[in-house]
């Protein structure tokens, strides 16, 4: 019992899982139930996905030990790219290959900048930052393009689907991408050298673990994600705008940092990284339900995250104080 | 003798091994025989060549010129699985385990079982992972309450009795210790040194570095001394003292 009790001290998403709890009473509750209504929760599961995706890329890669402040801008550019090349003839499926690939160019650059150069990634992320959202602009020509819906399949991504029309499929690439990484971060060796790379880089190094090419590996998967998400949001809205995403880097961090990822890399889990995406829309929700000036979100946002690391710190250390019995 | 190692085909032998560090000559032609089963005892002041010396032969470092051979056969290392393929293994101070990692982890970590895999990437058989490192953990006497704690909450003479248990598992040939009882309790340290002499009375070469003479001299049967990225003295423990060995150094 102990011992159960003591494990779960030390899952890195436990606060953030109370606090969601927590605000969903409150705000059920401040809202006059309007909160969990289906109404609601349709615009709601249509949103979380986006940033939620973007959050599961940063976890997995805070966790190796860097961090990406250029998914924003990756989130604008890949939807971008794919809107322009299609409005010059390329059909979906290429136009959404080269966004992608384009994407991966990009995390390429990012962690191979950042290691050959032994720099920061907090540099090499805040010029791809400006660069990549430069760029998002540029081939915009100034006027977003519209999406041709006829020629894209918007259903795959952005029809409802649920029961009673209740989420879209965008929900569901979600949740089947957010498995399937947390499936590798948890049960695979891949996983397991991203822990240790992130944990402790040199004893990594020292057994042999491919470091370098695994942390690119991270920096990669995390842009594909977040173009694969701003991609999401594009198939939602219709049409790409150059200034989607701004400020969401900042929002992805804070996700990982409320679900339990430690800043030094190591610590955390995709579950906890979906917790605090979760979380801050939550609030940002919640906040307008109740009738709250919009205003304070960023307050509350910046509150909250304080406070879930101060959480986390001190359950980890229950936790770890916790004596269980020998054997 | 190539290819064709008998009992008297050193397990490890080096020939004038020379290292450049972006101008300081850190080691200076470094030649040495090591016997299987033998406990080698390398010493000297701080600077002297000992890690650069042992960094090359776990592969972490690539010489600038010489030889080294593994049983017998010449070998060039590119990287630490080399070594470890190789059956050499390195223990170092703090560098050995990921400490916000669980025992079971850390002890396959790049080595890991897998369930199912495609191309060197695959599921990990986590109970395999754990049984195992249950068993490797006892084999060497060190009783921890469960392969799922995580290495940071051990005390550092756990952690290296760990990593020991862990070169035991992937029955490593060689075990090479830099400065392992660094920062250790006095008790820890005792503990550390009891492993070396074991190993080393079972058959497993070690080389074991430490700035403590007294160590060097109760766990090992033979004393190496280095300065100024040379070899300096090489004599069997019991044909050397204390003091000779301090006044080369
Ligand atoms: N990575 C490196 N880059 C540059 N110079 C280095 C590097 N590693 C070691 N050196 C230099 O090489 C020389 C030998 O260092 P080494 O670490 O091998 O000594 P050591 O005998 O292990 O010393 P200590 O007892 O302090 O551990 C020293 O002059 C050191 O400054
Ligand atoms: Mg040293």
């Amino acid at each position: 019992m102990r011992r159960i009790l003591k494990k779960s001290l030390q899952k890195p998403e436990l606060a953030a899982t109370l606090l969601l709890v927590v605000l969903i009473v409150v705000f059920e509750y401040t809202s006059n139930g309007f909160f969990l209504s289906a109404a609601n929760l349709r615009g709601f599961l249509g949103l979380m996905p986006e940033t939620a995706l973007v959050a599961v890329g940063v976890t997995l890669l805070m966790i190796s030990g860097e961090f990406d402040l250029s998914v924003g801008s990756v989130f604008a550019l890949m939807p971008m790219t794919m809107a322009v090349l299609m409005v010059h003839g390329w059909p979906f499926l290429l136009a959404m290959s080269a966004g992608l690939l384009l994407c991966v160019v990009i995390g390429f650059l990012n962690g191979w900048l950042t290691l050959r150069f032994e720099i920061p990634s907090f540099i090499t992320t805040l010029g791809m930052l400006f660069m990549a959202r430069s760029l998002t602009v540029v081939i915009s020509g100034g006027f977003p393009p519209r999406f041709d819906l006829n020629a894209v399949p918007a259903p795959l991504f952005a029809a409802f689907v649920g029961p009673g029309g209740l989420f879209r499929a965008s929900l569901l690439w979600f949740l089947a991408i957010a498995l399937l990484v947390g499936f590798i971060l948890g049960r695979t060796n891949f996983g397991n050298w991203v822990r240790a790379t992130g944990g402790f880089l040199p004893a990594a190094q020292a057994m042999g673990i491919p470091t370098v090419r695994v942390k690119i590996a991270a920096f990669i998967i995390c842009s594909v994600l977040a173009g694969f998400a701003g991609m999401l949001q594009v198939m939602r809205l219709g049409s790409p705008l150059p200034s989607s995403g701004e400020g969401m880097e900042l929002q992805a961090v804070a996700a990982a940092v409320i679900g339990g990822t430690s800043l030094w890399g190591g610590i955390g889990s995709i579950l906890g990284g979906v917790i605090g995406a979760i979380l801050i829309r939550v609030i940002d929700n919640g906040l307008v339900l109740s009738q709250v000036d919009g205003s304070w979100f960023k307050l509350a946002v910046g509150a909250l995250t304080i406070l879930a690391v101060i959480g986390n710190t001190w359950l980890r250390k229950r936790g770890q104080a916790m004596k269980v019995s020998e054997h | 003798m190539d290819g064709n190692p008998t009992a008297a085909t050193p397990v490890i032998s080096v020939r004038d091994l020379h290292k450049w560090y972006s101008g300081v000559h850190a080691l200076r032609g470094v030649s040495l025989d090591i016997p299987h089963g033998q406990a080698l005892g390398l010493v000297g002041d701080n600077g002297a060549g000992k890690s650069t010396l042992i960094s090359i032969l776990s592969g972490l470092h690539q010489a600038d010129s010489g030889e080294i051979r593994v049983d017998g056969d010449p070998v060039r290392m590119r990287g630490p699985r080399d070594a470890m393929n190789l059956g050499i293994e390195t223990i170092y101070q703090y560098n050995s385990m990921v400490p916000t990692m669980t025992i079971a982890r850390n002890l396959f970590i790049g080595r890991e079982p897998l369930k199912a895999q495609v191309g060197g990437f695959g599921i990990l058989d986590e109970r395999r992972m754990r049984a195992e490192s249950v068993g490797a953990i006892a084999d060497v006497g060190l009783h921890l309450r469960s392969p799922d704690a995580l290495v940071g909450e051990l005390s550092g003479g756990q952690r290296q009795g760990v990593a020991i248990a862990r070169a035991l598992y992937f029955k490593s040939k060689v075990l090479i210790l830099d400065e392992p009882t660094n920062h250790l309790s006095v008790k820890e340290t005792a503990k550390v040194i009891d492993y070396v002499r074991t190993l080393s009375e079972q058959g497993m070469t070690c080389i074991f570095i430490s700035h403590n003479l007294q160590h060097v001299f109760a766990s090992c049967s033979r004393i190496v001394a280095m300065a100024h990225g040379e070899i300096v003295l090489d004599k069997p423990t019991g044909e050397t003292s204390l003091d000779e060995v301090q006044n080369v150094l």
